[in-house]
């Protein structure tokens, strides 16, 4: 069942007179609940195909198909508000609020779609940090955890709203190859509980992991898609 | 919006010394307002207070064209008794009018039997004159130190004011011979003691000497209850306009053979030329408040700008995870509010303590001949919360233009940076 279809996806940017093709008729389908993984150099285009899916950026031409909605031709409050109710985001340098706790960083986005019942929030809240495994650092700063421990807030953050699809833009760039590898796993883990969809992408092939899905993005195109589900 | 509050507070908190440093400067700003209101005002009601309470009064009538004439002191623009009488009976049925003192003024030679000079006089009932200017009794020395007893001027003796007593060497106690032209051109001498000094006062009649007005009436050979001015006490100071209008009024209703009116009634500002001095005090006060303005408006607008270009890679990641751009807004825009508000309550907080300090410490100053006037600040309570409110609006305004640049940024954009 497909979660994302882009049709003829394109983003150029203009420089002075020349305008760069940073993706090029990208055509991809994601499915529902898969782990999903572009990895491509640096400059092939992951981070802008990733913005573009995330809603965060407008595509120059080419469609994408979200929700039932046509989700390059929202403004920018309707971006916002698409964002926070069906996207969850895990950022390469974490982006936790630094005036908030990790209890409160993972709080916010609720409140950003507000959410009914505050004790089911509250019990929620509480699990996901249990299950990313930062449940005793919940009342302390973002300055006062490490960079792993960040990201699993992160994790925590993105999933908060029960998204149908959590967008990581090179979520490991920032962390030693052990802490990445366990960064992936867990999003893994957390996919398969929580049947959501992820996608996420990097420029280092040694942690692919557990990628069910994976795009091989270079020069703005897709070179490879390599689905390494055991079918039936 | 609870959340977006405690963001923006915690925000705050985050960068304490711009914050403290931001707020600081607003406090002193409002700080310097609100002192400066108190004192001036205090020093204005003071000054005014010694020019109506001692001298004018607060309010004078005339026959018409007197005061246009009032410097050479003519004697033909006299209020006949009868006259006299109809403003009587107006003054006495106005409830706001606690008293009123005829005065008969008029110039003179003074002559102390080796030198003569001119000196311009007011013959008063000296009762119902220190009714309507109390303060007068301060400006009058008796000689002996301080005054503890009150000044008499019963018939026979003359106040002289100070200037003349130095030049002509003037003591209380001194016989002098006051000359006048009368009215017909004739001309009268009367032989009289000085019992009293008067303190000069800014201002026309601020150098005046006083005599009984019965003594006035023998110079000039006046028969009948002639006065040239009456000047008037009300009760309550601050309704002057009113009761002003009131009384013009009821004056305008008595008219001459000619169909005009016969009388003019004048407030003190306008025989005062101290009255700009206010005046320019209240225009002060409204310039302090403009800079009170441009103090909070570009200070609170630097630190948001500040703020928005020191955070947008935050700003773009809560933009990312859904929070709208109304909600940037109103976070910066909450942001400038507290400190608006931070500032404005502790600003308005030691403002309150040093004027309560002020008038602890008796601040005094000198007036004339009035050396030991206490300033006595206040500020009320309006005041205090206009300005307040002038700097809490002022810093939301300030952060307006920052804020919509937040509310602005796109989040592709905003993440980039770091
Ligand atoms: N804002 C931008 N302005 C101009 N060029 C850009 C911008 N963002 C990305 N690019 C260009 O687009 C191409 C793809 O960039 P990007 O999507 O960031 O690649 P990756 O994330 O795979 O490193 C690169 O050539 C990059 O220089
Ligand atoms: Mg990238």
């Amino acid at each position: 069942m497909g979660l994302l279809t882009t049709r003829n996806l394109s983003k150029n940017y203009q420089m002075g007179d020349v305008s760069i093709a940073a993706l090029s008729e990208v055509n991809l389908e994601i499915e529902k609940g898969t782990f999903v993984s572009v990895i491509g150099p640096s400059g092939s285009g992951k981070s802008t195909l990733l913005n573009l899916i995330g809603c965060l950026d407008q595509p120059s031409s080419g469609s994408i198909q979200m929700a039932h909605q046509e989700i390059s031709k929202l403004d920018s409050r309707q971006r916002a508000k698409f964002r926070g109710e069906h996207l969850g985001f895990v950022f390469q340098h974490f982006n936790l609020i630094p005036v908030l706790t990790v209890y409160e960083n993972v709080e916010y986005p609720l409140l950003m779609v507000k959410a009914g019942n505050n004790q089911y929030q509250r019990e929620r809240i509480l699990a996901l940090l249990d299950a990313v495994g930062v449940l005793e650092q919940q009342a302390k700063y973002p300055h006062q955890i490490s960079g792993g421990q960040m990201q699993r807030v992160a994790v925590a953050r993105a999933l908060v709203t029960q998204p149908e699809l959590v967008i990581a833009d090179e979520p490991t760039a920032n962390l030693d190859h052990d802490t990445a590898y366990k960064i992936i796993n867990l999003m893994k883990t957390m996919k398969d509980k929580s049947e959501t969809t992820f996608i996420f992408s990097t420029h280092d092939p040694k942690i692919i992991g557990e990628a069910e899905i994976i795009y091989t993005l270079e020069d703005g195109t897709i070179k490879n898609q390599e689905d390494r589900r055991n079918h039936v | 919006m609870f959340k977006i509050a405690k963001i923006a507070y915690r925000n705050l908190l985050r960068y304490t010394r711009r914050t403290l440093l931001t707020s600081v400067l607003v406090t002193i700003g409002i700080v310097a307002v609100l002192v400066f209101i108190a004192v001036a005002g205090s020093f204005k009601q003071l000054m005014v207070g010694q020019i109506t309470d001692s001298m004018l009064g607060h309010l004078q009538i005339h026959r018409k064209g007197y005061v246009a004439s009032i410097d050479n002191s003519p004697l033909n623009l006299n209020l006949n008794p009868k006259q006299v009488k109809k403003v009587e009976n107006i003054l006495e049925q106005q409830p706001e009018i606690t008293s009123y003192s005829m005065r008969l003024k008029f110039g003179g030679m003074l002559s102390n039997f080796s030198e003569t000079a001119n000196i311009r006089l007011n013959g008063i009932n000296p009762v119902q004159e220190l009714k309507t200017v109390p303060l007068l009794q301060q400006r009058v020395s008796t000689g002996n130190g301080k005054s503890t007893n009150p000044p008499t001027l019963k018939q026979g003796e003359i106040w002289v004011p100070e200037n003349l007593a130095k030049g002509m060497k003037l003591k209380v106690g001194d016989q002098v011979v006051l000359v006048a032209t009368n009215q017909d051109g004739s001309v009268n001498g009367s032989s009289l003691v000085i019992s009293g000094i008067v303190g000069s006062m800014t201002g026309p009649g601020g150098r005046d000497g006083y005599l009984n007005l019965k003594d006035a009436y023998q110079l000039l050979r006046i028969k009948g209850n002639e006065v040239n001015e009456i000047a008037l006490r009300l009760n309550n100071f601050d309704k002057l306009e009113t009761s002003f209008e009131v009384l013009k009024q009821k004056l305008s209703e008595i008219k001459n053979k000619k169909d005009k009116p016969i009388f003019e009634v004048h407030t003190w500002q306008k025989l005062s030329p101290f009255s700009n001095i206010a005046k320019i005090i209240d225009l002060l006060t409204i310039f302090v408040k403009i800079i009170l303005i441009a103090i909070v408006l570009v200070s609170i607008m630097n630190v948001m700008l500040m703020a928005v270009y020191e955070r947008i890679k935050e700003i773009g990641t809560i933009a990312a995870i859904g929070t709208t751009p109304r909600k940037i807004w109103s976070l910066f825009l909450m942001e400038g509010l507290f400190l608006g508000i931070f500032g404005a309550v502790t600003g308005s907080l030691i403002s309150l303590a040093i004027i309560q300090y002020l008038n602890w410490q008796q601040l005094t100053f000198s007036f004339g001949r009035q050396d030991a006037l206490v300033l006595s600040p206040v500020i009320a309570m309006s005041e205090i919360i206009g300005t307040a409110l002038i700097v809490i609006v002022i810093s939301t305004l300030a952060s307006l233009q920052p804020a919509v640049k937040a509310s602005r940024l796109e989040p592709v954009e905003a993440l980039r940076h770091f």
